[in-house]
């Protein structure tokens, strides 16, 4: 592969870890891991912690991916790889 | 006009308009029969696949689930959605460039290897079947409830009538007939919803009115609900975990890489027209599909506060729950309950001879709520509820007008059907085409492989059904297994294809059998082997869940990290792949270049 073939999968890659991040803390974190801590804040009638697995991180994860399409198609066409 | 012939109606309706469609749209587009999506808008892509997606488990079983297991039910509600991501980046746009039709055509070439093909057949067909075991249990639901029979006599039914289903497969591809199940499935499940939000917390949003406080009071719906279900010996509702914070953790990762696993999904992502259209189409199936599973906490929560409301005046009045006369006569129950005790799924039996229904935890852990039982004289919970019929009792249950239960039923079928229908295509490409054709007898005609199509769909109908007969589990809980299965054998290797250049097919095939092998171990020691009743072999295992306490449903994680472990280990001491396949993976990497599909078949 060459120069500019590696710093696109480079910048791929970068763009994929960068949302898996926040993917993670939104479902796995603030979902589980951190919803007990979460549930003394409340958010309406919803305790936060059980919003987040059961309403939040669904929407975040919406967010993400048409984030995302935007942002590869960003990046296809900086490195001159995008289709017609 | 009385329940029944509305609901007749309303089913008989719903297919005349699918069918309908399927003519209208035939004429112009046979092209589009199995290239789903060329040249339609993204938007109507998304709810096409949406409805592909969204099956008996999602539509009938999950908010059912949820509403028994309160918030650790969210982890079908974020393993479910949140695969999405992982399919959007990493499989998706990677797949649709490499430019063929079917899962195991990529794993055969980028494994530059056959036998890598067969192996990926062996687990498509395992995770399908198995996904088709949970719709049948749901189709039977559906369908006892619809026909007013029993749920065994439901599953017969419904396999007769997925057979024709599948067999007619044609109007299965076309778009737009996707989309109009997909009106009539989101519809039948938000009307509902929106009514009984409506009515309890004065919100019409169901999203919304879940957060809410309950009409005329400062009280929260789910403060409320917490207070009811504790004080009857439940867990409270919005923080009851689902086994542990481990196990609901794995759970949610096997759902998710599942999803980005299964093949029915995939495929229809292979034939979007160019890469980009790929990675936004994930999107908008998301989206689709979170109008329904963003609304199923709701419908989850407030069916399970108007059925405690309904089996005892207290519940809404506010006073002492254990009062005698606030639990309501057998007698007098509402019709809905006689209605779901013909089909067996609702059952009622007077323990202490009062004549009164007491729905309660009797096993519980709490002395204040089992003190209070024992006061009162209740002698053990007396009614049994399926978690399959909430969704579809719902409607009656919040005695909502006739036209609603209906248009659930007929919501209940599309969902069920569609999606029975899609794997069952899949079952039957992967074997005829992939194995007989692809592996077997590369001269079989293409007659001949269209008739062994049909004849393998229905073997696995019937092999199918028999297990739903008796299930592993509620709808989703199968499905569950399925997804675990997807996880632990496609989704791996799938993905080292894409992101490894350097993993060879001694590696992946490997991964795949020790991912495959080890989630089925452990899932066959709970469920019996291959579903079989009688089988179980726990004591091998050393009891229930004895893997850290994680549930076999939530095992697939667990076999998709020693797939990982296993391909690398057995890659590092192996042959690199030829210089070909490298460069392969290489332009699989890049947009610029996607071809047509080719490889479209049957």
């Amino acid at each position: 592969m060459n120069d500019q073939g590696k710093a696109y999968w480079s910048a791929t890659l970068g763009l994929l870890g960068k949302i898996l991040v926040i993917w993670f803390i939104c479902s796995f974190g603030a979902g589980i891991l951190f919803a007990d801590a979460l549930n003394s804040i409340k958010l309406g009638g919803y305790p936060l912690g059980f919003w987040f697995a059961h309403q939040g991180s669904i929407y975040i994860f919406i967010a993400l991916i048409f984030f995302y399409a935007k942002k590869m198609g960003d990046i296809d066409r900086k490195f001159d790889v995008h289709e017609d | 006009m009385d329940l029944q012939t509305t609901i007749y109606l309303v089913v008989g309706a719903s297919f005349a308009l699918y069918i309908g469609i399927a003519i209208w749209a035939r004429a112009g587009s046979t092209s589009e029969f199995y290239v789903a999506g060329g040249g339609v808008h993204p938007v109507m892509n998304g709810m096409a696949t949406a409805a592909d997606w969204m099956s008996a488990a999602s539509f009938i079983s999950m908010a059912g689930l949820i509403a028994n297991m309160g918030y650790g039910g969210g982890l079908f509600l974020m393993g479910w959605t949140g695969g999405y991501v992982l399919l959007a980046m990493l499989l998706a746009p990677y797949l649709r460039k490499f430019g063929k039709f079917t899962v195991p055509q990529f794993i055969g070439d980028r494994f530059y290897s056959k036998s890598a093909s067969t192996v990926a057949v062996i687990c498509l067909l395992t995770a399908s079947i198995t996904y088709i075991i949970g719709q049948m249990t749901g189709v039977g639901v559906a369908f006892s409830r619809f026909l007013g029979v029993s749920s065994e006599t439901g599953i017969y039914v419904g396999m007769g009538i997925v057979f024709l289903y599948a067999v007619f497969g044609g109007m299965k591809g076309i778009t737009y007939t996707q989309v109009a199940q997909y009106v009539v499935l989101i519809c039948a499940y938000i009307i509902p919803a929106i009514f009984i939000s409506l009515h309890l917390t004065g919100n019409p949003i169901p999203q919304l009115g879940l957060g809410s406080n309950m009409s005329g009071t400062d009280t929260a719906l789910l403060v409320r609900l917490d207070q009811v279900i504790t004080d009857l010996g439940f867990g409270k509702y919005t923080t009851t975990t689902a086994g542990s914070t481990l196990n609901m953790f794995v759970y949610t990762m096997s759902l998710m890489i599942g999803t980005a696993g299964l093949p029915h999904v995939i495929m229809r992502f292979f034939t979007v027209p160019k890469v980009a259209d790929a990675r936004a189409s994930a999107g908008w199936a998301l989206v689709f599909i979170a109008l329904l599973y963003t609304t199923a906490p709701a419908v989850a929560a407030m069916a399970k506060y108007n059925l405690h409301a309904t089996v005892n005046t207290a519940v809404a009045s506010g006073g002492d729950l254990y009062a005698p006369e606030n639990s309501i006569k057998y007698d007098e129950r509402p019709d809905w309950m006689k209605r779901w005790e013909t089909t067996g799924l609702l059952k009622f039996e007077d323990k202490n001879g009062d004549g009164r229904i007491q729905y309660y935890n009797s096993a519980t852990k709490n002395p204040d709520a089992k003190a209070k039982a024992d006061a009162a004289g209740w002698n053990g919970n007396e009614l049994t509820v399926n978690a399959d019929i909430i969704v579809l009792a719902n409607p009656e249950i919040a005695l909502l007008p006739n036209w609603v239960i209906a248009l659930v039923a007929a919501g209940g079928l599309a969902a069920a059907l569609s999606t029975a229908a899609g794997l069952l295509m899949a079952i039957s490409a992967a074997v005829s085409h992939d194995l007989i054709k692809g592996v077997f007898m590369p001269n079989i005609s293409e007659k001949n492989e269209l008739l062994a199509g049909k004849i393998l769909m229905a073997v696995a109908i019937v092999i199918s059904g028999w297990l739903g007969l008796n299930p592993p589990g509620f709808a989703a809980g199968t499905v569950a297994l399925a997804f675990g299965i997807a996880a632990s054998s496609l989704f791996p290797a799938i993905m080292m294809g894409i992101f490894s250049k350097k993993m060879n097919k001694e590696g992946a095939m490997a991964g795949m059998l020790a991912g495959l092998f080890i989630t089925l171990f452990y899932v066959f020691a709970h469920k019996g082997i291959f579903f079989i009743k009688g089988t179980e072999y726990l004591g091998l295992i050393g009891g229930a869940n004895s893997f850290f306490g994680i549930t076999p449903e939530a095992f697939g994680a667990i076999g998709a990290c020693v797939n990982f472990a296993v391909a690398f280990l057995v890659d590092k001491v192996t042959k690199e792949p030829p210089e070909h396949i490298q460069a392969l993976v290489e332009s699989v990497r890049v947009p610029r270049g996607a071809k047509a599909v080719d490889g479209a078949h049957i």
